[in-house]
């Protein structure tokens, strides 16, 4: 199943909080991307709905997760993303890896990856090219005792 | 008093579909003649990948519908049930005759085409106005009301939670000012109104109620549809603010109070949309939906409401989607179900109350970012498979709609869309021309027979509330939706653009909207909040609130003391806002959690 040269500590799951914040229920994407990441191995968190950017940030590090999935179809991301960055920041933390899915504009794509934004998946992208897209960049985990 | 009955499918098309076939002499012959000898030649091969669902247990190709559903090689009279000729009448029947199956009119679209109407609304009430004045001027038929998601969710354009998201996914109506602009220059007697709202569905109606009061029009002669479907939130949309209870309780005030007030208005749209866009199957949106129908005349029978005083005005909304076929069964079997319950489960006696009615709209989830101008075929097939399925009225989609909200131009083309099925097609010339189609009665036929499993199985759950709480219309349509995307990743469902034939492309020219419009309604707020009587606004909540908390009870002819309706026109009149009307029933009846289904 799993590479022989890797000890059973350097392959713990990647653990990924799926979230959907903003007003907006169409929560078809999120709950796709949820189960086909934890089909692909990995420990998602899904948040539910109309989540705010403190309650994100709080549970990202309550589950002490690699990776935040935000889904936004709603054209709020401008106003929600920005603030989850700040807040990330101002947690000290900086190595969550933070992935974006949704109805986004091309023009504002610039703008949310300077906020720190590593990519973003439009619709019809394949569920495997975000799959490979977290295991490639998302920080391992440190193994605890 | 206690839910009625369990029903069973009614007797004809019960054994309709799944009997052994007995092919005909000439059938035989072609199979062993004509078939097999091709079949050695040329095997037949999928559409799509040569694995899952493509893939028959005994490795030849195996056809499906979108849902998933075996489409057949052929289908003949083997397909129909025995005795088909024999109880047409009940099967089938005629236009405009029970069981409704070919068409609730007798001579289909010739006396009257279907609706077009166009569900619009973006950034301010003045921007959407002008929109409307351009469709209505375009030869759109009648109007539909996109609100923004603050408005759907009670909030108003100031709230904190309303950051982001004000214009964005449709219009912002904070208060009657805002709907007195929206709705300047349209004459609310002759132009009939479709709003989506749900949760804050009564508030929003009572606005429009009183513009229609201040120019003049009588109440009793205004037609139009409220959204007003809260099940459908819980299973699909997830737009609700309340509990399920006291929800359904707002709805019934909306039953009872139209009834006596507006008869020409729909309080309802059930609506299979949602629910198909968020990844049913066509036989799950068809049997979730008219279960939620079932669901609200239950509540309303239960508040002592006369089934026939208030089923006439229930209305419908469908998705219709890609496969052509499986649509246009879907509808056909719509009324013919909803006829059976009404006439065995609710013994309505009233004809209206046996018709079901229903508004169509494209299947706004098929339509693709990448090559977005493919979406006008994929809009077209759909809005055809809507009017050969003999919907009432319909909203094509825009082919920009996977991008963003719609610009002028591509909202024209998807007018234009339907001007061309009505007007050059044909189509619209013969009533339900497919009736006597081996292939659509047999997949009608099963249809009705899928539906009413489902119904056995909600009605043994204590009903779709109970259902809801238990999350089965949510994991079936998520199991669905996924099974979907999984046919989609192994390309055993191609989606032309998307997973093939797909190519590199410039982006397209979009609407985008931005923060400005929360700017201005917070000012506007702000103008209206100093000028309004806020002791009138104190006055009419909390009277609000003190008829939210009782239980009402309906007496023939008259409306329930705690009616909430009366008490919701009297906020609106003195210029309370979404938000605060919302608020005062939120201190009443608390907010909904929904557990997480995934």
């Amino acid at each position: 199943m799993m590479e022989s040269t890797k000890m059973p500590q350097d392959i713990l799951p990647i653990r990924v909080l799926v979230a959907k914040p903003g007003l907006d229920g169409h929560d078809r994407g999120a709950k796709v991307i949820a189960r086909a990441l934890r089909d692909a191995g990995m420990e998602v968190i899904y948040t539910g709905l109309r989540q705010t950017p403190e309650m994100i940030v709080h549970a990202a590090i309550q589950e002490d997760v690699q990776c935040i999935g935000l889904s936004i179809l709603s054209g709020a991301h401008n106003a929600i993303v920005p603030r989850i960055m700040a807040l990330l920041k101002e947690n000290g933390i900086d190595d969550i890896l933070v992935i974006l899915g949704g109805t986004i504009p091309d023009q504002d794509i610039a703008f949310l990856k300077e906020q720190g934004v590593a990519a973003i998946f439009g619709p019809g992208t394949p569920l495997e090219t975000t799959v490979e897209f977290i295991r490639k960049n998302a920080k391992p985990r440190d193994v605890a005792a | 008093m206690a839910r009625t009955t369990v029903e069973k499918p009614p007797e004809s098309g019960k054994s309709a579909t799944d009997a052994v076939r007995h092919p005909s002499s000439s059938e035989k012959r072609w199979t062993d003649e004509t078939l097999a000898p091709t079949l050695k030649k040329t095997p037949e091969q999928p559409i799509g990948a040569f694995t899952g669902t493509n893939l028959s247990p005994d490795g030849t190709a195996r056809f499906t519908s979108i849902s998933g559903v075996p489409v057949n090689r052929l289908y003949t009279s083997a397909d129909l049930p025995a005795d088909w000729d024999e109880h047409s009448d009940q099967y089938l029947g005629q236009p405009g005759q029970p069981p409704y199956t070919r068409g609730i009119h007798a001579t289909g679209y010739r006396g009257k085409l279907w609706t077009m109407r166009q569900f619009s609304g973006f950034a301010t009430p003045e921007e959407t106005n002008q929109r409307y004045q351009y469709l209505l001027a375009n030869g759109g038929g009648g109007l539909s009301v996109a609100f923004d998601l603050p408005t759907l969710m009670g909030y108003d354009s100031d709230h904190p939670n309303s950051e982001g998201e004000v214009g964005k996914c449709g219009v912002a109506i904070d208060s009657l000012e805002d709907m007195e602009i929206l709705f300047s220059g349209i004459d609310l007697e002759k132009t009939t109104v479709s709003m989506t709202i749900n949760s804050p569905a009564s508030v929003l109606w009572a606005m429009y109620l009183v513009v229609a009061e201040k120019q003049g029009a009588d109440w009793k002669k205004i037609s139009g549809t409220l959204q007003n479907d809260i099940l459908k939130e819980y299973i699909a949309q997830k737009e609700y603010i309340y509990p399920p209870a006291p929800s359904m309780r707002l709805v019934i005030d909306t039953f009872e109070f139209g009834s006596l007030f507006t008869p020409r208005f729909n309080p309802i749209s059930i609506s299979g949309y949602h629910i198909r866009e968020a990844g049913s199957t066509a036989l799950q949106e068809l049997a979730f939906t008219i279960y939620d129908g079932v669901e609200y005349i239950e509540w309303a029978l239960r508040r002592g409401l006369n089934v026939d005083d208030f089923a006439p005005r229930l209305s419908f909304f469908f998705n219709s989607h890609n496969d052509f076929f499986e649509e246009i069964a879907k509808f056909r079997a719509s009324r013919k179900i909803w006829y059976h319950l009404m006439t065995d489960r609710f013994h309505a006696k009233n004809t209206r109350s046996q018709l079901m009615r229903f508004h169509t709209q494209t299947a706004g989830v098929s339509l693709t970012a990448q090559q977005p101008m493919n979406n006008i075929a994929r809009v077209a097939i759909q809005a055809l498979a809507a009017v050969l399925g003999g919907t009432q009225s319909l909203h094509t989609d825009s082919y920009d709609e996977a991008l963003a909200l719609p610009t002028e131009d591509a909202a024209r083309i998807a007018l234009r869309t339907q001007q061309i099925i009505a007007y050059e097609s044909g189509v619209a010339q013969t009533v339900d021309p497919f009736g006597g189609s081996y292939f659509i009665e047999n997949l009608t036929l099963k249809m009705e027979q899928g539906a009413f499993e489902y119904f056995a199985k909600l009605d043994a759950m204590g009903g779709m509330v109970r259902a809801i709480e238990q999350g089965f219309p949510q994991k079936e349509i998520a199991e669905s939706s996924y099974q979907y995307q999984r046919a989609v990743e192994a390309k055993e469902k191609i989606i032309v653009g998307v997973n093939d034939f797909s190519v590199d492309e410039a982006s397209t020219k979009i609407l985008y909207i931005d923060e400005s419009v929360r700017e201005g309604q917070i000012a506007k707020l702000r103008l209206l909040r100093s000028r309004r009587s806020q002791e009138a606004v104190d006055h009419t909540l909390a009277a609000l609130r003190k008829v939210a908390a009782m239980d009402p009870l309906a007496l023939p002819g008259h409306i329930s003391e705690a009616n909430t309706m009366p008490y919701i026109l009297d906020c609106v009149r003195a210029y309370a806002t979404v938000g605060e009307i919302c608020e005062a029933l939120r201190e009443i009846y608390g907010t909904y959690e929904e557990s997480s289904w995934t």
